[in-house]
């Protein structure tokens, strides 16, 4: 066995512990530089937040480099598991952060003088908001899809994790950046673009993190001991890409100095408009869709274990998608300074989705056949089945509101409010949350989860607070949107702005009480994870590890 | 590939691909045939779409922007029309509204509830903000559904103010005064600004103490006279507030007159004209001047 193998044999293109050290004490010092010649006070704090964590990371690769005499931490034979781990714990942690901050500003926008606070300026709706949409997307998702993938990517290639140290380096560097980007709202650093906040140095940081993921994603599926790439892998490689791809182009920007925050764009008015809703639907279309189905694609078929509805099906819907959705952004500029033709394009591909993003929903809803009563006894299928529920019923909405009819009374309103959330907490959080659930008594060796009863709790509050949150907005943006374009028998405006503001108190309160709801859910499936990870009630007992297996019938002709 | 034994599975009767994937299996379903159906009507529908409304973008060199579609829509165009068709259909309405006089506007009932729709409609989008839902005020902003008027609560005052607006110096025109900030500026002794407070209390019919009250007379009778006049009731034709009553802009506790004094307030208000048209103007001012308190 390969216990005995030391480190420099190991396998594979990862850099030595020296080499890594010498590279983060070179990030280090060029922040310190950064830092002492700030030309604004919010670079000078992040980069001492750079410097820090820099230096603790060069601490710990230190006295963990110490650990290593007996063993070889990179052995081949065995899957990389620890890093999953932490991508759960901190795709919880960000969760949790995330759904708390957007219940802070749903009651801001219900009780403006309840929770206004001009002593701290920091907690202004405009501050918090993009860290309540970056602390869900970014940090939960991405730590989610960065968990799951090089979860997935071993198991279905039977490999471990290619590139030694770097998978680290990705977790690590994605987090910094989410902390940055974070750190950043809450000061001001801004670069005002929607779900792309974060300013020319932690757009590059992200980059050069970026990179190293798909590299780690590629080099594990180049070393795959499986003859063929499996469906879910697909779609991880489509998001990866492509989210480079968008975040490149989008954060195109010339920054004042390199010693300050500010940067400003390469584009300007309607070209950068559409760069930004390229970028904007695609972050929906290959993070949030792509990204997820890849989730959905392992776990279902893993969970219920029944065969995948339909391999064609899998294909004809992955390359429909991924062509198609490129192209829907312009829906997002209708009757804008969007020449109109432009506007036709983004219409006409966004109705052109339907059919490639329900392929995803039949192929998972359709792997029960065989096992519909799962349905009824396991929440965690409940739970993602139900999620694909939500995401048939946003990807029809989505094309639907891409006709420029209906977009002229959704647009601007909490229709679209309700269409994202349904999508994010129903589609996205619900697919997340059973994922997680499976992982974390794999990745633990637990023979079931703490408390199935919990789950129940969990699936049952959380359905009921996306319900009330998305049925409020509904009835509120169809009101809003009706109040605007109400005419008297004068020729006049019926409703002034703030009357509409008015009108949606109720609503807003509902809405808050819903994400209440949604957020007890998760921090119940908090509580039940660390109890499961602590082998406690239903948990109780330990799997054995086994090592990757061997396979000598489908081993490729080499 | 060599031949190898169909795998079939139990469940479905359906054959996989024959491939596993940490225990994954994939079906070999064809594709649904409604699945297909709708996906196929949609291109169909898009591209039907395309020939009729304005789609493909052309090259450059071939003499125009892109094809414009069989309808001819342009958005640029239906807005002209649907503002052009707005205006026309006020226009009557507008030049009958900007010839009449008070009594005219209250009489002719059509006229006056197209001045009031009018106004309010304006009120919202333009006055609201600072002013509040319908004119109920917020603190250093005045109250307009009330009788109490800083400036001139006529017809044609109100309209003055909202043409040239309220310390708005670019407007030579504008309704201007201002007080001087006493403490601030050093014109008075902190503790003169304190006595002058029991003083606008003593006036304003609340309690105070008396012997500042006596201390502030003769600061009063010096300083405040001039603007509020001796009783204390203030000037309309300065814009000096009547300090007597109980109604204050910027709050009437003992620490708001306090910082009045010290600082001043001198709030500003923009002129409107140039901004919103004739008839909007006199619109609104019908329509402030309906809120409850208007004048003759």
């Amino acid at each position: 066995m390969s216990a005995n193998t030391t480190l420099n044999e190991r396998p594979g293109w990862g850099f030595s512990i020296g080499t890594v050290s010498l590279l983060v004490g070179a990030v280090a010092f060029g922040v310190l530089m950064i830092a002492a010649n700030a030309a604004d006070p919010m670079m000078a704090a992040h980069a001492w937040i750079f410097f820090f964590l820099a230096v603790t990371g060069l601490l710990v690769t230190g006295l963990w480099a110490g650990t290593l005499q007996k063993r070889n931490p990179f052995d081949p034979a065995f899957y990389e598991d620890t890093i999953v781990k932490f991508g759960v714990v901190a795709a919880m942690f960000w969760g949790i952060a995330g759904f708390l901050v957007g219940l802070i500003i749903a009651l801001q926008l219900t009780f403006p003088n309840l929770f206004y606070f001009p002593d701290f300026g920091w907690t202004n709706f405009g501050r918090l908001r993009p860290l309540h949409t970056s602390a869900v997307i970014f940090a939960f998702g991405g730590n989610v899809l960065i968990a799951t993938s090089f979860y997935v990517v071993q198991r279905t290639c039977r490999t471990r994790l290619a590139g030694g140290l770097w998978p680290w380096f990705v977790f690590w560097g994605y987090n910094l950046f989410i902390c940055i980007a974070g750190t950043g709202y809450l000061l001001g650093v801004t670069q005002s673009k929607e779900y792309a906040e974060p300013e020319w140095y932690a757009d590059l940081w992200l980059t050069i993190v970026w990179v190293a993921y798909l590299l780690v994603f590629l080099g594990t599926l180049w070393k795959r001991k499986e003859p063929h790439i499996y469906v879910a892998n697909w779609f991880y490689l489509s998001f990866i890409v492509t989210i480079a791809m968008l975040h490149i182009v989008n954060n195109l920007a010339i920054p004042v100095s390199l010693t300050g925050s500010k940067s400003y764009q390469l584009f300007a008015g309607v070209q950068d408009a559409l760069t930004q809703w390229w970028y904007g639907h695609n972050a929906v279309g290959f993070f949030l869709t792509t990204g997820f189905l890849a989730i959905m694609y392992y776990f279902i078929p893993k969970r219920v274990n029944r065969p995948v509805y339909s391999y064609r099906l899998s294909i004809v819907h992955f390359w429909s998608l991924i062509f198609i959705y490129i192209w829907a952004g312009p829906h997002h500029l209708h009757y804008t300074a969007l020449p109109q033709w432009a506007q036709t394009l983004g219409m006409v591909f966004s109705v052109m989705l339907w059919m490639p993003s329900w392929g995803g929903m039949i192929n998972g809803v359709m792997t029960l056949s065989g096992a519909w009563d799962k349905l009824r006894t396991d929440p965690v299928v409940r739970m993602m089945i139900v999620a694909l529920a939500f995401y048939g019923m946003s990807t029809f909405e989505g094309p639907l509101m891409s006709v420029r009819a209906v977009n002229s009374l959704s647009h601007y309103t909490e229709w679209g409010i309700a269409h994202v959330h349904s999508g994010s907490m129903g589609w996205v959080g619900f697919i997340s949350f059973g994922a997680i659930y499976c992982l974390v008594p794999w990745l633990w060796k637990r023979p079931a989860l703490y408390s199935k009863a919990l789950v129940e709790w969990h699936f049952w509050l959380a359905t009921l607070g996306i319900l009330f949150y998305i049925v409020a907005m509904y009835v509120a943006g169809i009101m809003e949107g009706f109040m605007w374009r109400a005419y008297n028998e004068f020729g006049f405006l019926e409703y002034a702005f703030i009357e509409t503001v008015k009108a949606k108190h109720i609503m807003y309160a509902v809405r808050a009480g819903g994400g209440t709801l949604f957020l007890l859910g998760a921090l119940l499936m908090a509580y039940n994870l660390v109890r499961t990870a602590l082998g406690h009630g239903e948990a109780r007992g330990d799997v054995e590890t086994t090592p990757i297996a061997h396979n000598p019938a489908l081993q490729p002709a080499e | 590939m060599t031949d190898h034994k169909p795998d079939i599975d139990e469940v479905s009767g359906v054959e996989t691909t024959g491939h596993s994937w940490d225990g994954i299996k994939e079906l070999n379903t064809p594709l649904p045939r409604w699945w297909l159906f709708i996906l196929y009507s949609t291109i169909v529908w898009a591209v039907i779409y395309m020939i009729f409304m304005p789609a493909i973008p052309a090259l450059p060199g071939m003499g125009y922007t892109n094809t414009l579609g069989l309808r001819g829509h342009s958005d640029r165009a239906l807005v002209a029309q649907d503002i052009a068709k707005l205006h026309t259909e006020r226009n009557a309405a507008s030049a009958k509204l900007l010839g009449a006089s008070l009594s005219q506007i209250e009489t002719d009932l059509d006229l006056q509830q197209f001045a009031l729709a009018m106004g309010e409609s304006a009120f919202g989008d333009n006055c609201a903000t600072c002013h509040g839902a319908g004119g109920r005020g917020a603190k250093g902003y005045p109250m307009l559904a009330d009788d109490v008027w800083l400036w001139d609560g006529t017809l044609t005052g109100i309209e003055t103010t909202i043409r040239h607006g309220i310390r708005h110096m670019e407007d030579p025109a504008t309704r201007l005064n201002a007080m001087p900030a006493f403490g601030r500026d050093g014109l008075l002794a902190t503790s003169e600004i304190d006595d002058l407070v029991q003083y606008v209390l003593n006036i304003s019919g609340r309690e105070a103490a008396a012997d500042a009250v006596n201390r502030a007379a003769p600061v009063f009778a010096q300083q405040c006279v001039v603007c509020h006049g001796a009783d204390g009731k203030g000037n309309r034709a300065l814009g000096a507030p009547n300090l007597t009553d109980r109604d204050w802009l910027f709050g009437g506790e003992p620490r708001d007159i306090q910082q009045t004094i010290f600082n001043a307030r001198n709030a500003h208000m923009p002129a409107w004209q140039g901004r919103l048209d004739d008839a909007t103007i006199k619109s609104l001012a019908v329509y402030v001047h309906s809120l409850g308190g208007g004048e003759k």
